[in-house]
């Protein structure tokens, strides 16, 4: 496997010939196209075309590059530099200093440092901690191939080990090499996905359904996002491998609105495949077909929920239904249906590809692999990083991400999103597995990270959250329904300063009462953000009441 | 964004009836090809809803009553889907929009302070169209963009790292083409 | 026919398998309070007062939907419960607009039944007040919004027994409305048959017949029950 530095530096020839070629990596993921990432790679194509070029410099879009804060980032390939903060103005410069390089005539010139700079930005020395420590397994071509060409992916070994499972392995030992790989579910809860497979596979029924749950709706979470937009082939072969595993022949990808590009890059990688036959029926001269239909969401958080889920392809109302039956045993169209989140699906090309043993010897006891995490909010170095599972919050905050900005104190990590909590400075040294985060009071969550410093009001941050879960509730169940309001008026009245310590002690009640009672996991959570607030930052709170009669319950 | 449910008064049932008779000529003949393509299958409802939406800038009344009777689904059913999810309109668009990115990275990093100028400025609260149907302001519960934080849509495009003057600037860009005459129609 | 023995409240019961365990504990004289449950109609398990605890199970879970199973041991009326209890039918008082004195279904309303079961003599959670409105637009019937509680018995028993689906759940979370067609007033929509299933199954005064007036409102749910079992067996009823 390969670290991100080495990634990014491809083989360099030892020599310059007339036919050298080099390569210019555009970012081309939201992020960067946000910061006008677009107009940069036009401006490069243009100036390839005005220097008459193109046989010799090839201007290719890929996905994300990681430190989207500093974007629009590029890489120059066979160098593996990688600049940020790049304009459309700074195009022709470039391309001029790649002109001159292509006329070295010795080995010493080709190799030298290239003498060139954006404007306004700067090269990212990837020797820093950002890319050393990152361990690239999901992300392994992210950023390296172009997604719109399936050849580019096919280069990198796309489809092989479809090709390979459907060929030469039983669909038990399919399953039965995830359960050994130790792999998790990633889109929250860690549920072992080869258990699964094997409950899914197990099921009776001839017509069974493959789910890859892509409606990322954590706020500051976009893995899901990038993986599809960096490298939507991987994702697609992961569901076809799991089809064959499980005995199913039709797949869905949920996919949110909100996230255009990557349609768009599933849309067309699902037709190259269905092309190249590597969808649809009789792959590979065997009776195992498979096809793939994307449907996307209309804006409902509660649609990542399973059910809600299953609901929302049916064309209902998104919203959840009381488990058992679980989605295994009766899922869309009441058929036994395997869901699993776009992470989870990237991880299964590398498991049979280098094998479980190896899988599992990356992360800890319990969390085995890799798992990648979005780094926002205030951090000098924000974005897209995979990391071995146990490796630190301090890690990953104050070295890869090398702390808060303007000097203000790191106060709090934000994970999990809205079913999840802060941790506090003081617990930074805390190990990244699922176990060790539910014991502080959060979740591993899907992979959103949001770094807070001592400027954020906590006590705001948690009715941020509420007024998140009161938004996206489905609406079904009382306790949710109402209780999210609830909730949200009280934290709202101790915001205004209005709360009085009996105000405090209704929040504490009202938290356990919604979290129990709860239809779904929207529900269940909603409290959770509250909860972690006041067990590490109850000052905030306190400091806030106004003398009520029971004032002395608030203190205990 | 919050619906307002729509005020319900006592009407004649004959009245509506008829008005039901005659859709107001609308035949949504664009449709037809999208609805062959999902075979007119009721569990392709939200996919059709999404691209009549694209189709016709919003879901009126005739064309979810089209849509219903094409798929053969009941009434309240239809709207009781397209009820549920946010990115459904009811009324036409208005001409520009400006959408405020919420999710947590956008609002550690500031983003309630970028509402409430552009409240001020475009004076409409949160989710809501000024009365000449000329812009619309609303959020957005993460675009996943949060590297660029805090972000703003507008009119599609993405801005990343705004700050209260330069949503402002955008704004006001708009409002210069608005011009003295200024009571444009919202587009359909 | 198997049997499965389980323990309710230290009762030890034998019921048929596929039983649920709100139906075993009410065959044994065991009350467990509902609202949104309604037999005839499908389960949804959405007001959460029919909650148990069942030991070994670190959830709360529905008896409504949740079947009797060999050795269970099921506890309905835990001092927990019953503060869940309370503070749910709390929240349905909160997020509504329920005057008892001058509704129709005063003193046969279900939601009233159950808040003096649990002992709510007043909500420590503060009123919300909605704007809601009243469709009157029905020769027969009449909606009031504010009393509505979304317990979607109008919805199942217009799909499932009528027919007609002419209700449905608009919106979403705090918003949710009940919605005839297309949000229309209900006389405006013609699928509705005028049969009144509706009024008879609804637990409050949302729905009613406009000729009652306060108090008056003596709507029968156990009928449906019934219509749904002469249905089963053939015999004609409407």
């Amino acid at each position: 496997m390969t670290t991100l530095s080495q990634a990014h530096a491809s083989p360099t020839p030892s020599s310059p010939s007339p036919t050298s070629v080099m390569r210019v990596r555009c970012c081309s993921s939201a992020g960067c196209l946000a910061g006008g990432a677009a107009e940069l790679r036009q401006g490069l194509t243009a100036a390839v075309a005005r220097r008459e070029l193109q046989e010799r410099v090839a201007i290719t879009g890929v996905g994300c590059l990681g430190p989207c804060s500093q974007g629009p980032l590029l890489a120059i390939d066979p160098d593996g530099t990688l600049f940020a903060g790049v304009t459309a103005a700074d195009a022709d410069g470039l391309i001029a200093a790649l002109a001159h390089r292509l006329q070295a005539v010795s080995a010493a010139e080709w190799e030298a440092p290239l003498a060139w700079r954006p404007a306004a930005g700067e090269q990212v020395d990837t020797g820093r901690p950002f890319f050393t420590r990152q361990r690239r397994v999901v992300l392994e071509n992210c950023g390296l191939i172009d997604p719109e060409r399936i050849e580019a992916a096919i280069e990198r070994g796309a489809y092989e080990q479809l090709r390979h499972t459907v060929t030469d392995r039983t669909p038990a030992e399919v399953v039965d090499t995830i359960r050994r790989s130790g792999l998790r579910g990633r889109g929250g809860a860690g549920y072992p996905t080869g258990l699964k497979w094997a409950t899914v596979a197990k099921m009776p029924g001839e017509r069974k359904v493959v789910v890859c749950n892509a409606d990322e709706g954590d706020p500051g979470a976009f893995m899901d996002r990038s993986v599809l937009e960096g490298d939507p082939h991987r994702v697609l072969e992961g569901m076809a491998i799991a089809a064959y595993a499980v005995g199913a022949d039709q797949g869905f990808i949920y996919i949110r609105a909100e996230y255009k590009l990557a349609i768009v890059n599933l849309r067309r990688a699902i037709e190259q495949a269905r092309r190249r036959h590597l969808l649809g029926a009789g792959l590979f001269g065997s009776p195992f077909g498979f096809t793939v239909e994307l449907r996307v969401g209309a804006g409902a958080y509660v649609c990542g929920e399973e059910t809600a889920l299953i609901h929302s392809i049916e064309g209902q109302r998104g919203t959840p239904r009381p488990r058992p039956p679980y989605p295994a045993e009766a899922g869309v169209w009441g058929r036994p249906t395997l869901i699993n989140n776009v992470e989870t699906l990237a991880n299964v090309v590398p498991i049979l590809r280098e094998g479980a043993g190896w899988f599992a010897a990356i992360g800890t006891e319990g969390s085995k692999g890799t798992k990648v995490f979005c780094l926002t909010g205030k951090v000098r170095r924000g974005g897209l990083v995979e990391v071995p599972m146990g490796t630190s919050l301090a890690t990953i905050v104050s070295e890869m991400g090398e702390g808060c900005p303007d000097g203000a104190g790191l106060k709090a990590v934000q994970t999990g999103g809205p079913s999840g909590g802060c941790v506090p400075a003081s617990l930074l040294h805390t190990s990244v597995d699922y176990e060790s985060l539910q014991a502080l009071g959060t979740i591993m969550g899907s992979g959103g990270m949001v770094v807070m410093d001592h400027s954020t009001d906590m006590v705001a941050i948690a009715a941020f959250f509420m007024a998140f879960c009161r938004d996206e509730s489905c609406g079904k169940c009382v306790p949710c329904r109402a209780g999210t309001v609830q909730l949200h008026g009280l934290l709202q009245k101790h915001l205004a300063g209005d709360a009085t310590a009996a105000d405090l002690a209704q929040l504490e009640a009202l938290c356990p009462m919604v979290a129990e009672t709860s239809l779904c996991g929207l529900g269940q959570s909603a409290p959770k953000p509250v909860l972690s607030t006041l067990r590490y930052f109850r000052e905030e709170y306190v400091a806030r009441l106004k003398p009520g009669p029971t004032a002395a319950a608030a203190g205990r | 964004m919050a619906n307002s449910v729509a005020e319900v008064m006592p009407t004649a049932r004959s009245e509506h009836l008829a008005g039901a008779a005659a859709p107001g000529g609308q035949a949504f003949e664009a449709l037809e090809p999208i609805l062959r393509r999902y075979h007119r299958s009721p569990d392709s409802l939200i996919e059709i809803l999404n691209q009549s939406q694209e189709l016709y800038g919003h879901l009126s009344d005739d064309l979810l009553r089209h849509v219903a009777g094409s798929l053969e689904l009941p009434l309240s059913r239809v709207h009781g889907t397209a009820s549920f999810y946010h990115l459904f309109r009811f009324r036409p668009p208005a001409r520009h929009s400006c959408v405020v990115c919420n999710g947590t990275a956008c609002e550690v990093k500031g983003a309630a302070p970028l509402i409430e100028a552009l409240e001020q400025e475009l004076r409409i609260g949160l989710g809501a169209c000024s009365a000449d149907g000329w812009v619309s302001l609303g959020s957005v519960r993460c675009l996943g963009t949060c590297s660029a934080a805090p972000v703003v849509v507008i009119d599609g495009a993405v801005r990343k790292h705004q700050t209260v003057s330069s949503v402002l600037a955008a704004v006001r860009e708009l409002d210069a083409e608005h011009g003295p005459e200024g009571e444009a129609e919202p587009q359909p | 026919m198997s049997v499965r023995t389980l323990s309710i409240n230290g009762h030890a019961v034998a019921m048929a398998t596929g039983t649920t365990l709100l139906a075993a504990a009410r065959e044994v004289g065991v009350p467990i309070p509902t609202l949104c449950h309604l037999e005839g109609l499908s389960p949804v398990a959405a007001c959460r007062l029919c909650l148990v605890e069942i030991e070994g199970s670190g959830k709360l879970q529905p008896a409504c939907l949740t079947p009797v199973a060999e050795g269970m041991v099921v506890h309905t009326d835990t001092p927990r419960l019953q503060d869940y209890r309370r503070t749910v039918i709390e929240m349905l008082f909160t997020e509504g607009n329920h005057v008892c004195a001058i509704c129709v279904a005063n003193g046969h309303c279900e939601l009233q039944d159950r808040a003096v079961e649990v002992g709510m003599d007043h909500s420590r959670l503060p009123y919300r007040h909605p704007d809601r409105p009243v469709d009157l637009s029905h020769p027969l019937f009449g909606l009031d919004h504010n009393r509505c509680i979304l317990c979607t018995r109008c919805v199942r028993v217009c799909d499932e027994v009528e027919g007609a689906h002419v209700w449905d759940v608009g919106w979403r979370g705090e918003h949710c409305r009940i919605i005839a067609g297309l949000n229309e007033p209900w006389g405006a929509v013609d699928a509705c048959t005028d049969c009144g299933k509706c009024v008879q199954v609804c637990p409050t005064g949302a729905l009613f017949d406009k000729a009652d007036t306060t108090g008056e409102k003596h709507a029968d749910p156990a009928r449906l029950g019934a219509l749904v079992r002469a249905r089963a067996r053939g015999q004609q009823t409407r």
